[in-house]
């Protein structure tokens, strides 16, 4: 890895919240004692993210994956530990530092919604003291990678929730920030959109050795732009690895699916391995990796296969499983 | 250093004109009710002081004229919705996007107050203008008081902007700030001299006016056009505020950094 851009070693953060059982005496009694309690969202976690490289910042709801890029993006305190962006502590929250980086949170928007997006880059252009000649530069190449066109001019009340994303993003990206924290940036958009601001975002990347960290429920997304990818569970690093290395690790099984020419009957498929799947003329069946070639030739010797296709589980499968395991790695 | 925060305040200013002129007919009845209010009062004060025989403790009719139309116009310049606007966007996270920007949150809210003011102008001068045809308002200024009295409504508007955008700040401890933001502001109108002149109130009370910061943020500027005021008096007045405006900056500064450490940035 280059020289690390990102740093977190033992970066921790503790939410303190008061809770009370449900009915009205519990909710007296609360007048009177409070109960609190310590609910850890992030613990102890500690990765380094080189320049240039995307990392795919992965983990169910409430994982802490949100938290921690909000610590990163300066907006939180973290409760312990230490973090390091560009030599920044980000929750000092340097005027320079906040210059260099962006936060993209695809539930929330940060363009208003009464006047056109291109009255807020101009805003945002002042704020961020981006060079007119910059700032021309970077919209054209924005307007270009986005196909905003036309949809800048109008406000962005009137515009699809796609539309929206794509000015959201360019609005963030506007000050060519070399960090982004890009949380959940396609989330309910459509195939389409999310193909867009993917390619648009690994542009970006090329484009500028832009260093992200990106989190998000679509795995196509992660498959697309992330070599590697860091798995977060209740607070907790998981695996941090190349995502071939995570399918290796986690899943020791294949998928092997198989066409027949003809039905054929009576034949126990239980016999060549676990079935997924079944019906007159296809079977998926789940076999131990190591017994992948073997099992293959034999069902081709005994089958009349007209097509035969071995594969990795999806990625989804795998991470479910990373997260059955909760095994600390 | 200031000429890029004056570039802030420009561009700030005009996109939320931008915005709020998208919101013409609501801003108009928003406008309507803050004109109806000392007009209420104007008429209770005007009967009360005839009924005493055409004057309370110096009052007369004529100077609850000029006494409400100033209170309009000063209570105009200086009020701000922050705090209410806070209790929203701190308890939706919303206020997250305002700490990612690389300039502190209070100039865009500066900035928008201005935008409101300058839009209102044009329905507050001839509200101004309607009531002195309505309620003759007696004057007594000299060549001085239009200056210090200018001079008084810019001070008192920051002092109490700070002052607002301090206890906003509050909705970083609890999500639920309006019982705090209703306390302040029946104290407010109660002893700022927004529902009378201080002069007709018990003199607990006023001794209290004193003490506190609302008096010099509406009560001094409006007695300051009137006429009111003696060169000393004024002096004390600027004085007052001149030693509100350290104290809420220095609060506002110390909350503001606590409040950001507290911040949890809620709703993720």
């Amino acid at each position: 890895m280059t020289e690390p851009v990102i740093v977190l070693d033992q970066l921790s953060k503790t939410y303190v919240v008061t809770e009370r059982d449900a009915g009205v005496m519990a909710a007296a009694r609360s007048l009177v004692q409070r109960r609190q309690r310590e609910i850890k969202a992030v613990d102890r976690v500690s990765f380094a993210v080189g320049a240039g490289e995307i990392v795919g910042f992965l983990g169910p709801n409430g994982a802490g994956k949100t938290t921690t890029l909000k610590m990163l993006a300066g907006l939180l305190h973290p409760t312990g530990g230490v973090g390091r962006v560009l030599d920044y502590e980000p929750w000092q929250r340097n005027r320079d530092y906040l210059r260099s980086i962006t936060l993209v949170m695809g539930q929330r928007n940060q363009l208003n919604w009464d006047i056109p997006a291109s009255d807020s880059f101009e805003l945002n252009r002042v704020i961020y003291r981006v060079p007119l000649d910059q700032y021309r530069q970077t919209l054209g190449e924005l307007t270009e990678l986005l196909e905003l066109g036309p949809l800048v001019s109008k406000p962005v009340r009137n515009l699809s929730l796609g539309e929206r994303m794509k000015c959201e993003i360019a609005a963030a990206l506007l000050h060519r920030p070399r960090v982004l924290f890009l949380d959940e940036p396609t989330i309910g958009l459509d195939v389409t959109a999310q193909r867009r601001i993917r390619e648009f975002v690994r542009e970006y990347n090329q484009r500028h050795n832009a260093t992200i960290l990106l989190t998000s429920h679509y795995m196509a997304d992660v498959e697309a732009l992330c070599q590697r990818v860091v798995v977060i569970h209740h607070g907790r690093i998981l695996f941090d690895g190349l995502l071939p290395e995570l399918i290796t690790r986690f899943s020791p099984h294949k998928t092997i699916a198989v066409d027949l020419e003809r039905p054929v009957a009576s034949i126990n498929y239980a016999a060549f391995g676990e079935v997924v799947s079944q019906s007159d003329s296809r079977v998926t069946l789940r076999v131990p990796k190591a017994d992948t070639a073997k099992v293959a030739s034999r069902l081709l010797a005994e089958l009349p296969v007209s097509d035969l296709t071995i594969e990795d589980p999806p990625i989804e499968a795998v991470i479910e499983q990373v997260f059955a395991q909760e095994a600390v790695v | 250093m200031i000429k890029p925060i004056l570039d802030v305040y420009a561009a700030q200013l005009k996109t939320s004109l931008a915005v709020q002129f998208q919101y013409r007919v609501s801003m108009m009845i928003w406008m309507i009710g803050r004109i109806i209010q000392p007009l209420i009062f104007l008429v209770v004060w005007t009967t009360v002081s005839r009924a005493r025989g055409g004057e309370v403790n110096g009052y007369s009719e004529g100077d609850f004229a000029a006494y409400f139309i100033l209170q309009m116009i000063v209570s105009q310049a200086t009020f701000s919705w922050i705090m209410w606007e806070y209790d929203y966007i701190i308890r939706t996270g919303q206020f997250s996007f305002k700490l990612l920007r690389p300039i502190h949150p209070i100039h865009a809210d500066i900035a928008d107050n201005l935008a409101y003011k300058t839009l209102t102008l044009v329905i507050l001068i001839p509200a101004a203008l309607l009531l002195a045809w309505l309620f003759p308002p007696n004057f007594q200024w000299q060549w001085w008081n239009v200056g210090a009295g200018l001079l008084a409504i810019a001070l008192a508007f920051i002092v109490r902007f700070t002052l607002e955008w301090t206890l906003a700040l509050a909705a970083f401890w609890t999500t639920r700030i309006n019982a705090i933001n209703q306390t302040y502001d029946v104290t407010f109108i109660f002893l700022s001299g927004f529902f009378a002149p201080l002069a007709v109130m018990p003199e607990s009370v006023q001794i209290l006016a004193n003490l506190l910061p609302f008096r010099w943020l509406l009560a001094f500027p409006i007695e300051l056009l009137l006429g009111r005021l003696t060169v000393q008096e004024t002096l004390i007045g600027f004085a007052m505020q001149g030693f509100w405006l350290l104290a809420t900056l220095t609060l506002l500064s110390f909350v503001w950094r606590a409040g950001v450490k507290q911040y949890s940035a809620v709703g993720s």
